[in-house]
């Protein structure tokens, strides 16, 4: 029986070089958040092109999507990840502890790892018809909107947080009132979706919701992709910058011999030909020329940032999302 | 299943000398996949819960959300197996008792659910019920009854998944009932209603529980049909078994630990409850 | 409510009632609209926006792989879980032995085991912080993420399929032919080719055929434990999940479409089966 199971196993590892046809003779593994599927899959081709123009070598970049805390347990479990492209700091840092990418991981490219940044955006129905100006609107009875669960997504802790820093904004930072806005906001969500390509879904497909917010990356994305169903963006008078760090994970591409391929990946997000993909896919970027080409598309408002408003993310993730903090509470009291 | 004790001796239980070969290898064999792939992951579980002691499991449990979860998990598969009940019992007599065109399609197609991957079942109910599918139209639209995002959406992906447990443990017990009992009953002037209720529900009614616990127990674990149209709403529509899986997200072993002991537990429970009720049976029949 | 009058007013002995027809009416609405109409809904989906799109939709090369991978775990699991079977019956239905209820119960338990606890004790056993994963580590072998973790819980949750058809037909037939087959010099490997194996060959197949359903439908198990790695670790009932999520409603649905066609071939297989196990 023993004898059999191992056979099985053996045979099954044997089938998986076999199965993927005409496999690169190298290939990295990005692992990134949820709805990064689109941008990445643009990316990498150009990124391939140009690594092969310059070594000669074929390069093949699988891609695995899902909300960035499960994917950092997943690397931490063994999924052999080459890079990590997450959408907040807090799930980097953790691999950090753990020893899988480099303790200064942050300094190792520039803007603090990030090659480019968004932030919380309203995406209403055609013609705006609840006329969704601004967070303030969210509280109201007659407005519901949709985000994703933020225990499980960063999505939807920039969200959360975005709502928290502009009602401190309006109330000169009274805590307990910043609290009760949000607590109000909460109820107002009829459905949390694990991620936010799960909001996108619940919002577009199934038509329910007046508001999505989402990376005002994603509401452009969608507006272009379901171009027949009509909607409209909103830019909300302030919000929170939600940077996007990147990291080489270092445990793994040491042992599989990736280590300047995955540098050079993450470095490309830096080049102007890879942050003119990012700009057209609407996120915004540090690159002067590139932002100079696609002003058009960015509206200008008061950006806020994790560290100025709460302290950091460590101190953001003990207050507010860690069990028993102040999400627990509002979410509890409904 | 009489074993023939060949010398006497207290031993009954076993077999005094095994005439057929094989025993020790199918023993051996069984023995150790069942400990590798079976026994040792439930280990595991058991360890990981043991190390937050009896205290933090309780914490862990006693946690608003875990309740919540575990209330709305409860009450869903309870709405799924009353309905599967009704619904079950009507089809086993119908398969059982009458003759029409088209009878053998309806009995292969109560398998269907069991055939029929949950992730697909999941998104085509969710299609179906949500507020702009074929049924959501109807209900939400004309009727005012919201049903994917909603108890009744969980509770409605739970029922079709275990549609197959009531008819299929019903149909073998109710086919061996004689007819000549009944028809004994009718030539006495007893009424149909009567007839059911003396005769024939007393006879399959331990098959009858067994099915619906069975059933429950299904509705209680499943995960795959329920994502999709739950919504996924903490404290509203949160099903134990994604909570176990955000918690997995959220790097919180122990809970996930926790809770996962707890569905466990639960199924453990519905099995030796099947197990009684199948053995008080066999003693009914005896008697019978 | 007629159906209800008739239930009581007339001996059942009386002139036959229209209680039947109203039954089997009710039962077939019920049955059309709970357990059929999902199933048109998936093929309506698929074919929403034409022929073109749909087999596109099923040629992606990621849902391509998806079907390899799926039929690959399959390939891998049913035949192990088919010698666990059989053996696993033969040892209950031929012999008695103390704790013979412990072992059924034991065999028993994946079957109501929710998928999501079965994928997390693999966790908690292979994982980087399970009881293994330190060993694991450090002799570089990986289970969780990758193919064997896929294999190992499509195993765990398929496992007592061939056994729970097997064990009730065997202890109903008896030992009587295979204790004649060894009064007469029969090896026990001959008994079973031979005497047992024609009695039990149509409930094997049919154990079979429902083990490689589940193999390949299942879904939440290996979601907790694949790593959803696209065109790598995906089998198809997770591919499913992630075009839905990917705008593609119409990927999904068609590669939803083609287990469906094979749901409903394993039934009709299934029901063809039942005929050859009552005759």
């Amino acid at each position: 029986m023993k004898k059999i199971v191992s056979l099985a196993t053996a045979a099954l590892l044997f089938a998986a070089p076999v199965m993927a046809q005409d496999k690169a003779p190298a290939e990295i593994l990005n692992v990134s958040y949820d709805i990064g599927r689109e941008l990445f899959a643009q990316v990498n081709p150009v990124f391939a092109a140009e690594w092969k123009a310059r070594t000669g070598q074929g390069i093949e970049i699988k891609q695995s999507h899902a909300g960035t805390s499960r994917q950092a347990r997943s690397i931490m479990e063994g999924l052999q990840a080459d890079v990590v492209t997450f959408n907040q700091f807090t799930d980097v840092q953790v691999l950090a502890d753990k020893n899988f990418v480099a303790k200064d991981w942050q300094k190792k490219f520039p803007n603090n790892a990030s090659p480019y940044y968004s932030l919380p955006a309203f995406l209403v129905r055609k013609g705006n018809p609840k006329n969704v100006k601004d967070w303030s609107d969210l509280v109201r009875a007659d407005v519901k909107s949709v985000f994703p669960n933020p225990k499980t997504s960063g999505n939807a802790r920039y969200t959360y947080l975005a709502a928290y820093a502009f009602a401190l904004e309006q109330n000169k930072g009274d805590q307990a009132k910043a609290k009760d806005f949000v607590k109000k906001m909460l109820a107002n969500v009829p459905v949390f979706d694990t991620g936010g390509r799960g909001s996108t879904t619940t919002f577009v497909e199934r038509e329910i919701g007046d508001v999505l917010i989402t990376f005002e990356a994603e509401t452009n994305g969608i507006r272009r992709e379901y171009g027949d169903k009509g909607f409209d963006l909103v830019t909300p008078s302030l919000s929170v910058l939600a940077e996007f760090p990147v990291a080489v994970v270092d445990r793994v591409a040491t042992k599989r011999g990736s280590q300047q391929v995955a540098q050079a990946y993450l470095t490309f997000l830096y080049s102007e030909a890879g942050q003119d993909i990012l700009a057209k896919n609407f996120n915004r970027v540090h690159h002067p020329k590139v932002q100079d080409r696609y002003k058009a598309q960015f509206p200008s408002l008061k950006l806020v940032t994790v560290e100025d408003v709460f302290g950091g993310w460590e101190k953001a993730t003990k207050d507010h999302f860690a069990e028993g903090g102040i999400l627990d509470q509002v979410f509890v009291n409904r | 299943m009489t074993a023939v004790a060949i010398h006497a001796g207290p031993a009954r239980r076993v077999k005094a000398r095994r005439v057929l070969p094989g025993f020790g290898l199918a023993m051996g064999g069984t023995l150790l996949y069942l400990a590798i792939i079976v026994l040792l992951p439930l280990a595991a579980l058991l360890l990981k819960s043991a190390e937050i002691g009896p205290e933090g499991f309780l914490r862990l449990l006693a946690s608003p959300r875990v309740l919540a979860s575990l209330q709305l998990t409860v009450s869903a598969a309870a709405l799924a197996t009353l309905f599967n009940a009704g619904y079950g019992l009507l089809m086993a007599w119908i398969l059982v008792r009458y003759e029409f065109p088209g009878k053998r399609i309806l009995d292969a197609l109560i398998d269907l659910p069991f055939a029929l991957p949950t992730a697909v079942a999941g998104i085509a109910l969710t299609a179906l019920y949500a507020q702009n599918g074929w049924y959501g139209q109807i209900l939400e639209g004309e009727a005012g009854i919201k049903v994917a995002y909603t108890i009744i959406g969980v509770a409605i992906a739970m029922a079709f998944t275990s549609v197959p447990f009531v008819v299929r443990t019903v149909q073998p017990v109710l086919e061996d009932i004689q007819p000549d009992v009944e028809e004994a009953a009718a030539t006495l002037g007893a009424y149909r209603g009567a007839i059911f209720r003396k005769v024939v529900f007393p006879a399959i009614f331990p098959a009858y529980l067994t099915g619906c616990a069975l059933a429950f127990a299904r509705s209680l674990g499943e995960f795959g049909a329920v994502i999709f149209i739950a919504g996924n709403l903490p404290f509203k529509t949160e099903i134990a078994a994604l909570l176990i899986f955000i918690r997995l997200e959220e790097y919180d072993y122990p809970a996930a630990a926790a809770l996962a002991v707890v569905l466990l537990a639960g199924a453990f429970c519905i099995l030796l409850v099947t197990n009684a009720i199948q053995a008080w049976h066999m003693r009914y029949r005896m008697k019978g | 409510m007629a159906a209800d009058a008739a239930f009581h007013s007339a001996p059942a002995a009386a002139s036959p009632s229209r209680l039947p027809l109203i039954l089997i009416l009710l039962g077939v609405t019920l049955t059309a609209l709970f357990i059929v109409a999902p199933v048109v809904v998936i093929f309506t989906q698929a074919l929403s926006k034409g022929w073109a799109t749909y087999v596109a939709g099923i040629l992606q090369p990621d849902t391509l792989h998806a079907v390899l991978l799926t039929v690959v775990v399959a390939i891998a699991v049913v035949p192990v879980n088919l010698v666990f079977g059989v053996g696993a019956a033969w040892l209950i239905a031929k012999f008695e032995f103390p704790g013979k209820k412990l072992l059924l119960t034991v065999i028993e338990i994946p079957f109501s085991i929710s998928p999501i606890v079965a994928g997390v004790t693999y966790i908690l056993l292979y994982g980087g912080q399970g009881l293994f994963g330190d060993f694991l580590v450090e002799h570089d072998i990986q289970i969780m993420f990758a193919l064997p973790a896929i294999f190992l819980v499509t195993l765990f949750v398929t496992s007592p399929f061939v056994a729970r058809e097997l064990i009730p037909l065997m202890q109903a037939q008896g030992s009587e032919q295979e204790e004649a087959a060894t009064t007469l010099g029969a090896a026990g490997w001959q008994i079973f080719w031979r005497v047992t194996l024609p009695n039990i060959r149509w409930a094997l197949l049919y154990g079979t055929i429902l083990c490689a359903a589940r193999a390949i439908g299942e879904f939440g198990a290996v979601s907790v434990v694949s790593g959803n790695v696209r065109g790598e670790t995906n089998t198809l009932p997770l591919q499913i999940e992630l075009l839905y999520h990917d705008y593609n409603a119409v990927g999904a649905f068609a590669a939803a479409s083609t287990l469906t066609l094979l749901a409903l071939l394993t039934l009709a297989v299934k029901a063809w089966l039942e005929r050859r196990i009552a005759h």
